[in-house]
């Protein structure tokens, strides 16, 4: 039913995406926490610079992280001479790329449902004896979880649609980094490719609501769970 | 004074423009209530104990072991203070059900005791349920437990009976004399409200304005005439304590004795014969006569010395008097013309009339 082109393009997609979101998960819930909970100088500018992939065309987002992490940059060079790692024109590169731009949305909600976390239910744990760890792994966690899997699905999502900086820092590259976004592009470029095209859309469409169901779904449960509804 | 055991506090503390400072020292045992209108810097201070805010100069000790001491820099955080503290909203946990709220705090050698504080404060019928579904007095019951059973050293209680209405805020408190009675850990109990002082508490500190204005015994602090319009004025009661002597089924009355022999009758108490209780005698309640007398429908007429008069301030119409019991003492307030007409003087036996149902049932 699916050519192998497409097969690849969706299972680079997936893998790139799941990448992204997976590394992004724990520093996105750091940053959150950081922004949520604690006061500190600075913390207009970081916000500011948290939102930044939000507002900036992805391509220039692909172009600075070309710039910083490609064979010329800084870190790239860092990263090539220590660990040996090349993330230009790879499907590694095109997981930085989209986890890049689906940090801010990650962080933005779970930023949300983490202030909606009342601090004095934490207070409360910490008089009960738990250390900082353990109210954060017990209390502000769970409570956290619905605007959890929402930002996860977000993110995830939108590291599945990336376009423009994913084209820019890891290119092109059929069974490396063309993803359906990108494979979505080069048949509409190709004459003869719409029939193809209109399956890769039709394909991209039942991803993303699948994904946006699972999540409500998810947080749906989670939800009712801290309501309590069994009486 | 003794400081081996209990809490030693001596802090100032600065919050925007409010400035507390207190030196305390709440025994190792009872109930201690930390009493004074809002504002006064009570609940502040049961904070600072708790170790939720840090106090700006300051020491805090309990049974020896410091907590806070500013200048050698010393903070035990609030987690490994194991104090057990009940807020005024119950704060349990909603995605716990209300075992798991229970035994968030509980260490291993607390779980044998697990059944008996359910038992003690009637929640064993709740344990799978969730937070949510609780109505506002089982909720603090189940925090209550759930402080208790952290196995604290101190159980601090922030104005447990707020938002509670009448008939609920009386169950609790009945669980929480209960309580006071049957663990061995020391309770600072926070409250604005005169009634539950003298239900509740051994020792009192009176808070105003940031500073405490008295600190004592409870009936020694309620004898004090300076202090009486901050403990309620004619709002206010004084404890009574008694020995249940016999019941009267037919009547559905009980008799009993105070420490100089005189007999009260109030309305009928489930409390075994040889216990003993605290009653507490509404001052609005107690009239006076020159001598006992038949004739009249008070029941209770208790001969007593006038031992202090004074007019209240800015109630120029009142005297209130100071009527000496055995060792214990009622307060009862007249106009000044009535007691100018019954020609009473201090240092003079005057009878104190108590109607039966004046007093407030405790186990209704």
């Amino acid at each position: 039913m699916l050519s192998d082109a497409e097969t690849e393009a969706i299972l680079i997609s997936l893998r790139v995406a799941g990448v992204a979101v997976a590394w992004i998960l724990i520093p996105g819930i750091a940053v959150a926490w950081l922004m949520a909970r604690r006061e500190f100088r600075g913390k207009a500018l970081l916000d500011g610079l948290l939102h930044l992939p939000l507002v900036l065309p992805p391509v220039v987002v692909g172009y600075l992280l070309l710039l910083s992490l490609g064979s010329q940059g800084a870190m790239g060079t860092w990263l090539d001479e220590w660990w040996g790692i090349r993330l230009p024109f790879t499907w590694q590169g095109a997981a930085v790329a989209g986890g890049v731009m689906a940090f801010p949305l990650l962080v933005r909600a779970l930023r949300l449902s983490l202030e909606a976390v009342d601090p004095r239910l934490e207070a409360a744990a910490s008089t009960l004896g738990a250390g900082r760890w353990r109210v954060f792994a017990t209390i502000t966690l769970p409570l956290t979880l619905p605007g959890l899997l929402t930002g996860t699905v977000l993110a995830f999502a939108r590291a599945l649609s990336e376009f423009g900086a994913t084209i820019t820092f890891a290119s092109n590259i059929p069974g490396e980094t063309r993803t359906l976004p990108l494979a979505l592009y080069s048949l509409i470029q190709t004459p003869g490719g719409e029939a193809a095209a209109a399956r890769l859309c039709a394909l991209s469409v039942v991803i993303a609501m699948a994904s946006l169901v699972a999540s409500e779904w998810l947080a749906r449960r989670a939800r009712a769970r801290l309501r309590g509804r069994d009486a | 004074m003794s400081h081996a055991g209990g809490l030693i506090l001596n802090v100032q503390h600065r919050l925007g423009q409010f400035s507390l400072e207190a030196d305390l020292a709440l025994p190792g045992r009872g109930v201690t209530a930390l009493f004074g209108a809002s504002g006064s810097g009570k609940t502040s201070l049961l904070r600072l104990i708790a170790g939720l805010d840090r106090p700006v100069r300051g020491h805090i000790a309990l049974d020896g072991d410091t907590l806070v001491d500013t200048a050698s820099r010393r903070f035990v955080p609030a987690h490994r203070r194991q104090l057990g503290v009940v807020f005024q909203e119950a704060r349990l946990f909603p995605h716990y059900r209300v075992s798991g709220n229970l035994t968030y705090g509980m260490p291993t050698r607390m779980t044998s005791r697990f059944e008996a504080v359910v038992g003690l404060l009637g929640i064993d019928h709740l344990l799978a349920r969730y937070p949510a579904t609780l109505s506002g007095g089982e909720a603090r019951r189940v925090a209550i437990g759930r402080a208790l059973l952290s196995d604290p050293r101190l159980l601090l209680m922030d104005e447990p009976l707020t938002g509670l209405d009448g008939a609920r805020k009386r169950e609790l408190l009945r669980y929480i004399q209960r309580l006071a009675g049957e663990v061995e850990i020391p309770i600072v109990y926070v409250s604005h409200e005169p009634a539950e002082l003298v239900e509740i508490a051994d020792t009192l500190i009176l808070m105003e304005q940031g500073r405490v204005r008295a600190q004592g015994k409870l009936d020694e602090l309620m004898e004090r005439c300076d202090l009486t319009e901050a403990l309620g004025g004619f709002d206010a009661a004084m404890p009574l304590e008694a020995e249940v002597r016999s019941h009267d089924e037919a009547y559905g009355l009980t008799r009993l004795e105070l420490d100089d022999g005189q007999v009260l009758t109030v309305p009928g108490l489930s409390v075994p014969v040889g216990q003993r209780i605290r009653l507490r005698v509404p001052v609005r309640e107690v009239a006076l006569a020159r001598a006992p007398s038949a004739g009249l429908s008070y029941r209770n007429q208790l001969v007593t010395v006038i031992e202090q008069a004074w007019v209240p301030p800015g109630d120029a119409a009142t005297i209130e008097l100071h009527l000496r019991l055995g060792s214990q003492a009622l307060r009862a307030r007249l106009t000044r013309k009535s007691y100018d007409e019954l020609g009473l003087v201090v240092g003079q036996e005057v009878t104190a009339l108590v109607r039966t149902v004046a007093f407030a049932p405790r186990d209704a």
